[in-house]
């Protein structure tokens, strides 16, 4: 293992996590002859989708909780055989904070684990970036105090260590994937209040067929929704949780309907009482590093940030690639799809033989717009609207972080000029806190948007996710690194 | 107890874990929804996004301040302290 401060390791490809995209574009890569370093934050590899326990616990429950598990064992096998021949160095527990262009490749810099205070850093020739996507979330009365988790967090907790939560959940927010939340707790013997979603997607669960042309077998959402329906959980959809209520945990939430700009129906409110509400508003790429490397980026339909890729999952910088969530959100299927695609591209491009059949990328590449298109669809059907932005009162805090209220919001926008969102970051700091902004980030800019009467732009998202250090580092780290400079490349 | 649990300390008190639950797993099904106060409102934070973007979840483990119990393993014997996140904290 280097230290910094030697010669850092060169590979022909370092990958930035190892989830379902990340893991299959190392495998892809590796079939082709391609020196890879597959660098991933967690402990286990398979992301968020395929997170999972150690392999000696209670064998068996994999297959209950995950879907296609069996998938993720035969990608394993082959990251497995390839790190066994060398051709894959495998990096668990490095979490990259930098990226450094330098002449003929990049310096990928990480921290060794989460308790250590060592960095680590690999030099290679391109760049594939996998680093997936964490919960939207969007700010209400209550939200931060314990017992509100995210829909993701809820999911992690139970895949990764076997720990409900609570004991009685509501989960709430948009998008299908409360469902497969939702299914998971009840597997796992919680009760479920509720799940309680802002968009109506009955139409497409009532319309297996519609799936189906998008070319997936299996509809995990309609598995997961007749599930729940069979043990009677309500599904209540038009509604969202406007407050939690609780002292040192939540113990209530008020279920409202909304609109469709999510204005909170006057008298619709009702009380639900949970011990745990586990929520999402769909998902945002975690796009720093592509950010701060210079890609372009676009403004999505459902108000995100995602990386511009061409044909070959490329980037507007030639030598880095991106896949999965990070170019749009579109689930495990299409991340699968991107990591091949992805491999083979940049095989080909450092000269060596691709090992998936030309037929065979021309079908991957259809099957990728065909999931595309399906993701937008959906995304349609979740879409966030600002509405939201009423339920909220002034003492509700924004940044959970720096703990900025929605009122120190208005005055920023309002009252000291604050023409857009990293304007308002720099005057009342939401967004300058540990998390760097990824949790407030859309909101924030949301917010902004609506105080000044326009739509969200890609500035404002970019004021937001701009972050020179994609996670915190230690200053005793930071100063271990010799400045790349320093070596004349 | 199943040969894969062990014991840490949360707050001098003993915690029971299961092997590869992580620090903040172990203190949720202690019954301890939340481990650390807030800077400027001291109010109650544990666990949110479980997935190590939010750090609402910092604990110091073994006198390592500012860890993600959502990320870190506990590992038998962990002496973990709850406080503020951006707290100087006696690991003692």
């Amino acid at each position: 293992m280097s230290t910094p401060a030697e010669k850092p390791d060169r590979f022909d490809l370092a990958i930035v996590g190892a989830g379902p995209a990340g893991l299959v574009a190392a495998i892809t890569a590796a079939d082709a002859g391609i020196r890879v370093a597959l660098i991933d934050a967690a402990e286990q590899a398979g992301g968020q989708y395929y997170r999972h326990g150690r392999a000696d616990e209670q064998p068996g429950a994999e297959v209950r909780l995950h879907h296609d598990w069996e998938r993720f064992v035969q990608l394993r096998a082959q990251l497995e055989a390839h790190r066994r021949r060398g051709a894959v160095d495998y990096l668990p527990e490095h979490a990259v904070f930098a990226v450094d262009p330098v002449d003929g490749g990049f310096h990928v810099h990480a921290l060794a684990g989460e308790r250590a205070r060592s960095g680590r850093t690999v030099s290679a020739a391109s760049l594939l970036l996998a680093t997936g996507a964490a919960d939207r979330q969007l700010p209400f009365p209550g939200w931060t105090m314990p017992g509100v988790v995210t829909a993701g967090g809820a999911q992690a907790l139970l895949k990764g260590s076997r720990v409900a939560a609570g004991q009685r959940v509501v989960v709430a927010g948009a998008g299908p994937f409360l469902l497969a939340v939702a299914d998971g707790l009840l597997t796992s013997g919680v009760e479920v209040v509720a799940v309680v979603e802002a968009g109506d997607p009955r139409r497409y669960l009532r319309d297996p067929a519609g799936l189906l042309a998008a070319g997936m077998k299996t509809s995990e959402a309609a598995m997961y929704a007749a599930r729940l329906a069979r043990r009677r959980v309500p599904y209540l959809t038009r509604r969202a949780v406007v407050a939690a209520h609780g002292e040192h945990r939540v113990d209530a939430v008020t279920v409202a309907r909304i609109d469709d700009q999510w204005r909170v129906r006057p008298s619709t409110e009702r009380r639900l009482e949970c011990d745990l509400l586990a929520v999402g508003y769909g998902f945002a790429a975690r796009a720093e590093l592509a950010v701060e490397l210079g890609c372009d980026v676009d403004l999505t339909s459902d108000g995100a940030l995602a990386v511009r890729v061409d044909d070959d999952q490329r980037t507007s910088i030639p030598t880095v690639f991106a896949v999965g969530e990070l170019t749009g959100i579109g689930g495990v299927d299409l991340a699968l799809v991107e990591g091949e695609i992805a491999g083979a591209a940049v095989a080909a491009a450092l000269g060596h033989r691709v090992q998936v059949a030309p037929r065979r990328l021309a079908q991957l590449r259809r099957r990728r717009n065909r999931l595309r298109r399906f993701a937008a669809t959906l995304a349609s059907v979740h879409q966030v609207r600002d509405g939201w932005i009423d339920w909220i009162a002034d003492d509700t805090l924004v940044c959970r972080c720096e703990e900025v209220a929605y009122s120190r919001i208005c005055e920023a926008a309002d009252q000291l000029g604050a023409a857009d969102a990293r304007a308002v970051k720099l005057f009342a700091r939401p967004g300058m806190g540990w998390c760097q902004g990824q949790i407030c980030g859309q909101a924030t800019a949301a917010i902004t948007a609506k105080l000044q009467d326009r739509d969200v732009t890609r500035s404002d998202l970019l004021g937001m996710a701009r972050r020179p250090l994609a996670q915190p580092v230690p200053l005793e780290v930071l100063a271990s690194f010799a400045p790349d400079h320093a070596d004349g490349g | 107890m199943p040969d894969s649990s062990f014991e840490i300390v949360v707050d001098g008190d003993p915690v029971t874990c299961v092997a590869g639950q992580s620090l903040a797993a172990a203190m949720i099904a202690a019954g301890r929804p939340s481990w650390r106060t807030t800077r400027k409102a001291h109010a109650e934070r544990g666990l949110f996004c479980g997935i190590g973007v939010c750090f609402d979840c910092l604990v110091t483990v073994n006198g390592v301040r500012s860890v993600r119990a959502c990320l870190s393993a506990a590992q038998p014997g962990d002496v973990v302290v709850s406080g503020s996140g951006s707290d100087v904290v006696d690991a003692g």
